[in-house]
């Protein structure tokens, strides 16, 4: 492969594989089963990006199972979003060399809900850190946070380095974190993430106290833990499924806590022109609680419900889709409030995403509220965060 | 002199070096379009790297900064090679990509910005400035 007998991608894609193996000290290259790639958005791609996929994909194929993570828009329907024809050009452009270089063209931060589920202790090369998190965590399998050009290499050969997370060596919890306070809601869970994160930065947490989570509540979870500085992999007992040593170095997060995390996402201001669910992609559930929610109801501010296009058609069967319409609010399948245009476009606003909020301010400059689902549809309705 | 180092892209480039002590990160701390550093309060902020040798302890921030790299190649200013004194995964990913000759584990206190420099494939062979 490195003396480019294979082709120049392959050849490329090997040399960027190996050169990690040296960096971090591998010993081997290991098979992985999947990839997701990250760095779908033209909006963060730019043409650098594009002209190198293009590059890639003139005799490039990846080898495994590979799915991709959320573009700039909705591919389908990008006009209904307010997307310059500009931008839908490129995008497109972006999409037709990923799907050359042989990857499923789904768009999604949650490809374990769509088809890309790997098994307990399988090895991996995953980008995206909410589903990096995700799969090490709640799965059990191993990789660890790969950039989008590492992820489309290790996709290209088949293999990675054995290093970081793939190796039991790493994986051993270094900080006991017991959780005092109660969490209702998926935004409880993102705010739970954040300060973990502030308390165990950089570090892999080992949870205890938490009787109850659901996949939607560990799916925020795995967002804000990793977005806000702890390592992509976690423990919490009885839950998660990979054995782990309980660590000596014991921190509790209390209720004050949680409600400071809310303090420090929340900015000032009540007005809301912007609400977002679906940070990471909404589930059929989520859906179908908005649905409820919304029906009815006609909404004053802009309401993207982020989710993968195939979660969609699940929504559209049982009625979800045309309750949220309905009401004014919009899908927005393949994208999300981190990788869309959206600068300069909305001032304030309102998710139920811990994760969503960071890029929110950070990359597109808005203020944010954070709240459950309920107090977001709320805004949504009214234009102000009660 | 001459150092040896770690390949990390194969390659043989010789030219102006242009040194500094800090990090640097390609995506959003670099013009694309000039191939200078434009990161607010850097020690190389507004030097212009085309046609040198970059000599730098490490890269920092977001992984598109691989794909700010390339896009610096494709542009036609780029570095000519890349020293460094520990290389991380943005750098070396772009430094492959755009086919950047680049070497770390080098002693960079050695080399001063105007020295004369040849990398070849891990080597670092320095001329001073007298």
């Amino acid at each position: 492969m490195l003396n480019g007998e294979m082709g120049r991608a392959t050849q490329k894609a090997m040399e960027i594989i190996v050169a990690l193996g040296d960096i971090y000290g591998a010993e081997e290259l290991i098979e992985i089963s999947s990839v997701q790639v990250a760095g779908v958005s033209y909006h963060n791609l730019g043409d650098a990006g594009l002209e190198f996929l293009n590059e890639f994909a003139e005799d490039g194929k990846v080898r495994v199972l590979t799915t991709l993570n959320p573009a700039g828009m909705d591919l389908e329907d990008w006009k209904k979003l307010a997307i310059s024809e500009d931008f839908a050009n490129k995008q497109k452009l972006v999409i037709d060399a990923f799907s050359k270089l042989g990857i499923i063209t789904s768009c999604t931060c949650t490809p374990y809900l769509i088809g890309n589920l790997p098994r307990f202790r399988e090895h991996v090369a995953w980008s995206e850190s909410s589903a990096v998190t995700f799969v090490n965590s709640v799965i059990g399998a191993r990789t660890n946070r790969e950039g989008g050009p590492s992820a489309l290499a290790a996709a290209i050969v088949g293999k990675t380095a054995a290093y970081g997370l793939h190796l039991d060596e790493n994986r051993v919890p270094d900080v006991h974190v017991d959780v005092k306070a109660k969490l209702k809601s998926i935004s409880d869970w993102g705010a739970l993430g954040y300060s973990i994160s502030k308390k165990a930065e950089n570090k892999i947490p080992y949870i205890t106290s938490i009787k109850r989570a659901s996949i939607d509540d560990l799916k925020s979870f795995s967002a804000s833990l990793v977005t806000y500085g702890a390592k992509p992999l976690f423990y919490i007992r009885n839950i998660t499924p990979e054995k782990a040593k309980r660590p000596a170095n014991k921190v509790t997060i209390t209720q004050d806590d949680l409600n400071g995390a809310y303090k420090a996402i929340n900015d000032e201001g009540e007005e809301i022109d912007f609400v977002s669910i679906g940070c990471p992609h909404a589930s059929i559930n989520e859906i179908a609680e908005v649905a409820k929610l919304l029906n009815g109801k006609k909404v004053k501010a802009e309401f993207w419900i982020t989710t993968a296009r195939q979660t969609k058609t699940l929504a559209d069967s049982r009625g979800y889709t045309k309750m949220i319409e309905e009401s004014g609010a919009k899908f927005a399948c393949d994208t999300c409030l981190a990788v869309a245009p959206l600068k300069g476009r909305f001032k304030s606003v309102a998710t139920n995403s811990a994760k969503g909020c960071f890029y929110a301010r950070g990359t597109n400059q808005m203020k944010t509220k954070l709240g459950d689902v309920a107090k977001c549809v709320d805004a949504a309705v009214n234009g102000r965060w009660n | 002199m001459e150092l040896i180092g770690r390949i990390i892209k194969k390659g043989k480039a010789s030219g102006e070096a242009l040194v500094t002590s800090q990090p640097i990160s390609f995506f959003g701390g670099t013009d694309p379009d000039k191939g200078i550093v434009t990161e607010k309060g850097h020690e190389l902020e507004g030097k212009s790297f085309v046609n040198k040798i970059l000599v730098f302890p490490t890269g920092k921030g977001s992984t598109v900064g691989s794909y700010a790299l390339y896009r610096l190649k494709k542009n036609n200013v780029a570095p000519l090679a890349i020293v460094n004194k520990e290389c991380e995964p943005v750098v070396a990913v772009g430094a492959i990509i755009s086919d950047i000759p680049c070497v770390d584990k080098i002693d960079i206190s050695q080399i001063s910005s105007g020295d004369k420099v040849e990398v070849e494939d891990g080597k670092v062979r320095i001329a001073k400035i007298i």
